[in-house]
């Protein structure tokens, strides 16, 4: 469906996207990964045939986009992170003109349109102004728009970000049954639960390159351990010293786990076992205040490979 | 990656330029359905100019001569505010509604998300403010009819030309638009639009300027444009009035040209 080498995007003297290698498969969820300014969202405005790449080659659907703009438009469909939905139009007539502009027929756009609204549960405000609806219709309408012209790709850039916990689960039972019809996916997001859920492969990308590729589990696998242990040791008896009393504890623990992160306020012990290693943190006499054994996520991959520095 | 063969068809045939430009159209069309009584407003502005300055002003004046005929001052002045009144209505149009679209709404955005192209977009844009503005002209020559204020078959030309001003002057500053960042630069067209509209030989012929500064007026597109109207409602057509024309085809091309690129540039980046 998508096949990129070496893609670049560069913004004047800034370089977006710097040399990327991808191939999206048909009828697979696709995720990015990746902090804000990663290139997450340059890469998918190329794919959505609306941005020139600087460099490289990319096709989709088998098309170059610098040729076949309109046709790889017409056969994808897109939802961009900001809402981008038509205020002077009425809710219904958004769908309806949208799918106008794929050059649909007017009965067939009607009836596409009333056919959304029901997926979307928009059907009660068809005829209510855009901007009165909440932003978690606004982003159901804007999906509903992205299917008008029953896209064989759909690119979801941030497609949760600002929703409720209730609304994103509705938007992922969606998607997923979207998927499950045979439609391909490619979602941004930096939400792990999300890219966990829906994607069947990800790729994460940081400062404009991919710094690890798989599926969630593989990728967990490959950069993380099976089990992560947290280990909290008290401050009261160590608040003489200067420095975070973890960093001491880190390095008794050391050998315990394959790799140890030092927190303000705990320690992270990454091992395959987590019960063992809370073993090991007893048997040398030391009395953490709280512990908690828990499974790897993709977060944990995601901050490994990310860092824990804020970036904007 | 799974082949995509030579079979594989879209659903719909691909949109031909006129198809996607109507369709824009069409989509203006739907935000004014409930907004007819705005249409009230275009075609109101050149009547009480008319009434205010034709009649009112024109009472004062005894005699007028124009291309060596004697002329109520009313009927010199009215193939002139049809003429502005295409221009203010192009220039509100192309500035303001523009700008809230492109930067404000940002429905360009989301128009060139499917098959639609930028040209598609501008000529869209720029047809619907014709509509609009076509149907402002054809009223306002009907009350010049019922007035007695045309005295040539050459008037029937008269909309066309309306047309050609529109054109000429919602490209133009659309493209002008493109440069614009935030809602202060709309002073600026205020700063071209109000010298215009009281300096192209509107309200009075264009002898009452001397050497220079009537060659320089003589330049300017809006003077182009009243004097072809006024050309064709009173029946005096020349090569002049060619020249006009060709003037204001050749301005709306060029600007119709701009945009597209500039909209590739701001959008498609």
């Amino acid at each position: 469906m998508i096949s990129a080498r070496g893609l670049r995007k560069a913004f004047g003297e800034f370089e977006a996207v710097r040399g990327i290698d991808l191939d999206v498969r048909r009828g697979e969820a696709f995720g990015f990964l990746g902090p804000n300014g990663a290139g997450k969202s340059s890469t998918m405005r190329m794919v959505a045939a609306v941005s020139p790449p600087t460099d490289g080659e990319l096709r989709i659907l088998g098309m170059d986009p610098a040729v076949d703009g309109p046709a790889i438009r017409g056969r994808i469909g897109v939802c961009p992170q900001a809402d981008t939905l038509d205020s002077e139009l009425n809710v219904r007539d958004n769908l309806v003109i949208y799918a106008r502009y794929f050059g649909i027929g007017r009965a067939e756009a009607r009836a596409r349109a009333d056919e959304l609204l029901e997926l979307v549960n928009l059907t009660e405000k068809a005829k209510a102004k855009v901007d009165d609806l909440s932003g978690g219709m606004k982003r159901r309408l804007t999906i509903a728009r992205s299917l008008v012209n029953r896209p064989e790709l759909l690119l979801l850039d941030e497609p949760t970000t600002g929703l409720d916990p209730q609304a994103r689960h509705l938007l992922w039972d969606q998607l997923f049954r979207l998927k499950s019809s045979g439609v391909t996916l490619v979602i941004t997001t930096h939400y792990m639960d999300e890219a966990e859920q829906l994607c069947d492969r990800l790729v994460v990308m940081d400062g404009g390159v991919i710094a690890a590729e798989g599926s969630p589990a593989a990728l967990i696998a490959e950069h993380s351990s099976r089990e992560v242990a947290e280990v909290r040791f008290g401050s009261a008896d160590t608040a003489a010293d200067a420095v975070n009393p973890h960093e001491r504890y880190a390095e008794q623990l050391a050998d315990l786990g394959d790799r140890v992160e030092v927190l303000p306020d705990r320690l992270l012990v990454y091992a395959a076992d987590g019960d063992t290693v809370l073993e090991g943190v007893h048997a040398r006499g030391l009395h953490p205040v709280a512990t908690l054994v828990r499974r790897s996520t993709l977060e944990d991959v995601f901050l490994r490979l990310t860092g824990r520095t804020l970036v904007d | 990656m799974s082949a995509t063969t030579p079979t594989d068809r879209l659903t719909v045939a691909p949109l031909t330029s006129v198809q996607a430009t109507l369709l824009l159209v069409e989509r203006n069309a739907i935000t004014y359905r409930g907004a007819w009584k705005l249409f009230l407003t275009g075609f109101l502005e050149p009547v009480f100019y008319l009434f205010s300055i034709g009649i009112g002003v024109g009472a004062l004046i005894e005699s007028f001569t124009y291309h060596g005929q004697e002329v109520p001052y009313a009927e010199f002045v009215a193939p002139g505010m049809l003429a502005a009144s295409a221009f203010n209505g192009a220039l509100l149009d192309s500035c303001f509604n523009f700008f809230f679209k492109f930067k404000h709404q940002r429905l360009y955005d989301s128009v060139l998300a499917t098959p639609m192209v930028t040209d598609d977009v501008a000529r869209g844009e720029v047809i619907w403010g014709q509509l609009r503005g076509g149907s402002y002209s054809a009223a306002f020559l009907l009350v010049m009819l019922v007035m007695g204020y045309l005295s040539s078959w050459w008037a029937l030309l008269a909309l066309p030309a309306a047309l050609l001003i529109g054109f000429a002057f919602s490209a133009a500053a659309m493209a002008w638009t493109t440069w614009f960042t935030s809602w202060q630069d709309f002073e600026k067209v205020t700063l071209v639009q109000v010298p215009l509209f009281l300096f192209s030989a509107t309200f009075f012929p264009v002898t009452a300027y001397d050497g220079v500064l009537r060659w320089v007026v003589e330049c300017t597109p809006l003077y182009r444009g009243v004097v072809l109207c006024r050309e064709l409602c009173t029946g005096n057509v020349g090569v002049e009035s060619a020249i006009s024309v060709v003037y204001l085809l050749a301005m709306g091309g060029i600007g119709l040209a701009i945009v597209g690129r500039r909209l590739d540039r701001l959008l498609l980046t």
